[in-house]
């Protein structure tokens, strides 16, 4: 069942680098990440990848294979056909330190400016939570932190320049998080909008396309944290209530 | 040398998964400046596979349950070889550390009346995992996260500095610790990504590296799972308790072979699954063993009946503790009773009410890891599961209560630290055993450095003999690939020091680890291409973890040899029933001889004996299954007298 499969992989480090060319055997059941493995234990000792879990769960080893972002460890060699030559380049839009290997610090610096769940005056042990209620962050919470979400997003794919005000589909989904988390007090909409680049998102999907997870970070993350801000900023009935005083709102909670 | 950067914290951690971030939180919130070291990048830790749950004794689904009950439930599953203290803590104070997830943010999945719902699991007598679908691990690892982040938010508010007394470093391995004298003065490590060294000042060190597993062949766990705290620990004088005991998970993935060994949670079985071999028997009900006899059913009726009726049926013997399918599952093959790829079936197809969709929603993780890895619908076709290396009970020596090794200055926690779960883990009891003693190594570290009067100073020639080491791969020409002696390494373990054990295939695994020995000594590896020639070069990582899998190899299978009993993780083909006498006894490592050739030896240490309020939680009868006459209650155990023998048979 094996066969002498054509990669070319991207080689190099920050300077520069090239893809290069690899014959490597393949193996019923095999998916690219074990190609890559190969290739380290026979060709290419120094062949720099990040992964962990190797099942689907840690979300380390993102690359692009065929030019399309994916886990390298759920991409099943049988997805193609033997004679394809599969390219594998390291994820584009952050920084690369070797190889397929990048710097996603980015994303690491964005999860420090989301203010943390704030659960008010309830003591552990108090919580009471139903499970419709819980059902909607927990779709968020599968997250398991791939970043192809930003990875993918155009806002900052080709755009350097809205790095620092555009925080990506995985923090604006942590923001919905929270927001949508029952027991949470704090209120993140104002910073979502102005902040953390809420309004750049013109909902095309190519998030959700690429969530490992299936996550529906368009649909049930964004849009809704949109209309969140929208209705907060520009619903009458609300502005109105505000005014007299009926509809009493927190305060902003300011980015952290 | 002398361009090493150095550092000073107050607490190391070294580990990012559920022990180490939560011994962190604990020393950071005890004022106490902290590091955490992390193998991989934060947040990735090999926690993120625990699938099934945190067990805790919360009594949200079943209020019988408490703190006794589920302490029972460990020292059955671990066949009473725990470290009774540690079981006792862990059973009382895994509720607190559930219900402070919840209240740092976790979002587990809810009873009817709003509170934290919990599943059953094998050897809990009660439902008692809390749990969110099948990722819990995930998200405890991402609470604990993003718990790390919320106090770099309050160092910014106050400091101006997100990492004034809480950093992680990502991609970073610790090689070495160091010692001023006799006790720990901190830790000497290599950034990944330059391959820069760099020196951690520091008199408190928390080992939190999880397993072994990569020494083995087949195993659900990462590439991270080398053994480094256990080795690290050897290394700087502490011992290792009752290393031969390995948990082979009974249910791993054995197709397709580039997946085999991944984990197939313990829920399919906890919400139904039931295993069958080749004939399309449901074999389980063959291989109850004679200490649980009356607490599982005899009949698939009776066992079916239990899931909706638990108070007035007995379980289904498919939730029998690990060692126990694991065995059986071996059996099964063994006999020529098992699947096309050399496993057996294990199916949920019909038996969920709310059928394909029910099976979906309560196994997520399994249908997409079933669907995506090996092309197999598991609401229309059973899987395929065989045995698979998933975690180590044995580990480091510890004080229970301080989580203190015999190094001062040195702590351990979660699955590096020894004793708790004793002979046999049960499935549910990691996840708050890490967050139990995770917390108490914390504490124990902070009030550690509290009590120094000053501060241990770490020696160039030190860091200089450690950078030595570290170099010595790169260095040496025309030596071994790597990947090639690990790969015979990981082929011993299996075969020779696997799921069923004899004296033979033990003596010809340790010499076979003794050749290892020196082709592990021998690898070389080519620098990069590029700057020093050491940034990101995982060739050059595997040769240093090989030292760790070497020496871990080397305590397993010597203890192995050692006790010839069958207890647990631990099964002699040669010595196939259990021993109270020899349950007595504590298989202890430690390294001895020249300090630049170390060899692993090994001693008996009684066990000691339990606490007699303990002991009384049990009725008489049970324990005669496991303890000695002379063990016993003094009033049962004089008449218990002649027949104590026979107990255990």
């Amino acid at each position: 069942m094996s066969y002498e499969a054509k990669f070319r992989v991207w080689r190099g480090d920050a300077g520069e680098g090239e893809l290069r060319d690899y014959t490597v055997e393949v193996n019923e059941g095999e998916v690219v990440l074990d190609i890559i493995h190969r290739l380290q234990a026979t060709q290419a000792p120094d062949l720099a990848v990040r992964w962990n879990c190797k099942a689907g769960k840690c979300g380390s080893c993102s690359a692009e294979i065929n030019g399309m972002p994916r886990l390298m460890c759920m991409t099943r060699m049988s997805t193609f056909a033997p004679d394809e030559t599969v390219t594998v380049t390291p994820v584009r839009t952050f920084p690369v330190i070797r190889d397929l290997v990048t710097d996603v610090s980015f994303n690491y610096e964005k999860a420090r400016r989301i203010p943390s769940f704030d659960p008010g005056d309830t003591k552990p042990g108090e919580f009471r939570m139903q499970q419709e209620d819980v059902e909607r962050s927990q779709e968020f919470r599968k997250c398991i932190e791939c970043f192809l979400c930003n990875n993918v997003c155009h806002v900052i794919r080709d755009h350097e320049e809205n790095k620092p005000s555009f925080a990506g589909p995985r923090y604006l989904m942590r923001i919905a998080e929270l927001e949508m988390h029952p027991a949470d007090t704090a209120d993140r909409r104002a910073i979502a909008q102005e902040d953390h680049g809420l309004g750049f998102c013109n909902i095309t999907k190519c998030c959700t396309e690429v969530c490992p997870e299936h996550i529906k970070i368009t649909d049930n993350a964004l849009i809704p944290m949109k209309e969140r801000v929208v209705g907060r900023r520009y619903d009458p009935v609300v502005w109105l209530g505000s005014k007299l005083g009926i509809v009493k709102k927190g305060q902003d909670t300011p980015s952290a | 040398m002398s361009e090493i950067e150095r550092h000073a914290y107050d607490v190391v951690v070294i580990g990012a998964g559920g022990a180490g971030l939560r011994a962190a939180i604990e020393a950071r919130m005890q004022g106490k400046k902290t590091a955490v070291i992390s193998k991989s990048l934060f947040g990735k830790a090999h926690t993120v596979m625990a699938e099934g749950g945190a067990a805790a004794a919360m009594g949200n689904v079943n209020p019988n349950d408490n703190w006794q009950v589920h302490f029972r439930d460990t020292m059955r599953g671990g066949k009473f070889l725990n470290n009774w203290r540690m079981a006792e803590l862990h059973a009382k104070e895994a509720p607190d550390r559930v219900w402070e997830l919840e209240a740092w943010g976790a979002l587990f999945d809810r009873t009817k009346d709003g509170k934290i719902s919990q599943r059953n699991f094998g050897g809990h007598e009660y439902p008692r995992l809390a749990h969110v679908g099948d990722r819990t691990g995930l998200e405890l690892i991402r609470t604990l996260q993003q718990k790390v982040v919320a106090l770099q938010q309050e160092d910014h508010a106050e400091f101006g500095d997100y990492e004034a007394r809480i950093k992680v470093w990502a991609e970073t391995t610790v090689t070495r610790l160091l010692k001023d004298g006799d006790r720990i003065c901190g830790a000497f490590a290599y950034v990944r990504e330059t391959g820069r060294f760099v020196v951690f000042e520091a008199p408190a060190v928390v080992l939190a590296t999880g397993g072994i597993g990569k020494a083995f062949k087949v195993t659900s766990n990462s590439w991270e799972y080398t053994g480094d705290g256990h080795a690290l620990a050897l290394l700087a004088g502490a011992t290792l308790l009752n290393m031969e005991f390995v948990q082979f998970h009974p249910t791993g993935m054995v197709w397709p072979p580039s997946v085999k060994g991944i984990l197939v949670t313990e829920s399919v079985r906890g919400d139904r699954g039931i295993l069958k071999n080749s004939e399309g028997e449901r074999f389980m009900f063959r291989y109850i063993p004679e200490v649980f006899k009356d607490k599982y059913a005899t009949t698939p009726e009776e066992a079916d009946r239990w899931y909706d009726d638990p108070d007035n049926n007995r379980r289904p013997p498919e939730l029998l503790p690990r060692d126990e399918v694991a065995r059986a599952i071996n059996a099964e093959v063994k006999e020529g009773r098992g699947s096309p790829h050399g496993g057996v079936f294990l199916t949920v197809v019909d038996r969920m009410p709310g059928g394909a969709e029910e099976i979906k929603r309560r196994l997520p993780s399994m249908y997409h890891q079933f669907k995506e890895l090996a092309d197999v619908d598991i609401t229309t076709e059973p899987m395929e599961v065989g045995p698979t290396c998933h975690y180590v009970m044995g580990g480091v020596e510890v004080d229970p209560d301080t989580a203190a090794a015999l190094v001062p200055g040195l702590f351990a926690a979660g699955e590096v630290a020894g004793g708790m779960h004793g002979s046999n883990r049960l499935g549910g009891n990691s996840l708050t055993d890490l967050l139990v003693f995770g917390r108490r190594a914390g504490l124990g570290a902070a009030e550690y450095v509290d009590s120094l009067d000053a501060r241990p100073a770490v020696t160039e020639e030190a860091v200089e003999a450690a950078a030595a080491e570290a170099l010595a791969p790169l260095e040496r020409k025309g030596g071994e690939n790597p990947y090639a002696v690990h790969a015979e390494l990981q082929q011993t373990m299996n075969d020779l020091v696997g799921i069923i054990r004899t004296e033979e295939e033990l003596k010809r695994a340790l010499e076979a680890l003794d050749k290892l020995r020196e082709r592990v000594g021998n690898v070389s590896v080519e620098p990069v291409a590029v700057n020093d020639g050491r940034g990101y070069h995982p060739g050059w990582h595997l040769a240093l973890d090989l030292r760790n899998m070497l020496l871990v190899s080397e305590a397993i299978a010597r203890a192995a040899l050692e006790r010839q009993e069958s207890r647990g993780g631990h099964t002699r083909d040669d010595y196939p029933q259990m021993s109270a006498e020899w349950r007595k006894v504590n298989l202890v490592v430690r390294l001895a001889g020249d300090p630049g050739d170390p060899r692993v030896e090994l001693k008996r240490q009684p066990m000691e004996p339990m606490r007699d309020d303990l002991l009384g939680l049990f009725e008489t009868d049970e324990l005669k299954k496991y303890l000695t006459a002379e063990e016993l209650p003094a009033e049962v155990g004089a008449a218990a007298g002649d027949e104590s023998e026979e107990g255990d048979r």
